[in-house]
């Protein structure tokens, strides 16, 4: 453990096969591995999703030590690193729901609404073609991110399970525990949401 | 087809998740009103948008090494399990 700690990516990488066979053997080196492998991209995950590290390393923590349980269960369908992401992905998405204390906002304020004759309300303006090309593009990114922490947990959540994570909606639906349809009419009121709460900063930029 | 419509299946239309003939009806709407052009290509930049942000983000977190401690901590749990 002490020459672990002092050179931890010295570790030759196993091929996937041979990382199986020893996660399936209890080999404390392909753990090592495996943890090493994967563990960086897959606390990105968890962090977006949960949006503090303390829980996101929780988590994380969570996911590999269910994964570990359940590798005997792993069919070698799909990748193993995939298979570890549905696992974070899970993981985070309990957490999430095991820390929400208030009841949900409503996104409402954020979709178009219409007159009588069904035209906008607020007729959209054509946002400025060099706005994601501008110097301040660094801020602009930084906007946007801010702004997807705005919306709404629920719809925060499929965004970034849909578009992010690129799971598909079945895998969405059956990890939030509910519907296709669901999926599909929230992933598409977040996008709405967003583009109204980034709007007047993306105009604002044409000047 | 009126505006509520268009922005309502906005998203079928963009992912070709729509028949062809309902296709075309939106392309009908899309040639003669202006405010869902524009709310369209908006919308469309706003999903790229959302991808650059969030690239750029793991880009910066993938070049710094999952923190050690935690590593151990996930090692040391380990037999616990198994």
């Amino acid at each position: 453990m002490e020459d672990m700690a002092s050179a931890p990516h010295a570790l030759p990488e196993l091929d996937e096969p041979t990382l199986l066979a020893g996660l399936r053997g209890g080999d404390a080196a392909a753990y090592e591995d495996f943890v090493r492998r994967y563990g960086t991209a897959l606390l990105v995950v968890a962090r977006r999703i949960l949006g503090n590290e303390e829980d996101a390393r929780d988590a994380l923590q969570d996911a590999f030590l269910s994964a570990f349980k359940q590798i005997d269960r792993f069919d070698g369908r799909a990748r193993l690193g995939t298979w570890l992401h549905r696992i974070v992905v899970n993981a985070a998405l309990m957490r999430l729901r095991q820390r929400r204390r208030h009841p949900e906002r409503s996104i409402d304020a954020l979709l178009p609404h219409f007159t009588d004759d069904e035209h906008q309300i607020d007729p959209p303006a054509r946002w400025p073609d060099s706005a994601e090309e501008q110097a301040q593009r660094g801020e602009l990114l930084a906007l946007v991110r801010q702004k997807i922490d705005h919306l709404p947990e629920d719809y925060r959540t499929v965004l970034l399970l849909r578009d992010i994570e690129e799971l598909d909606t079945e895998d969405t639906a059956r990890l939030l525990g509910t519907s296709r349809g669901v999926v599909k009419t929230r992933l598409h009121r977040a996008r709405q949401a967003l583009r109204t709460l980034l709007d007047p900063h993306v105009r604002k930029a044409q000047t | 087809m009126n505006c509520r419509e268009f922005t309502e299946f906005l998203d079928d239309y963009l992912f070709g998740d729509l028949p062809e003939d309902e296709r075309a009806v939106f392309e009908e709407h899309l040639a003669q009103c202006p405010d869902c052009e524009a709310y369209l290509e908006s919308y469309r930049r706003t999903i790229a948008l959302e991808k650059a942000a969030l690239d750029d983000e793991t880009r910066d977190a993938l070049a710094a090494a999952m923190p050690e401690e935690l590593v151990q901590a996930i090692l040391e749990a380990r037999p616990l399990v198994r």
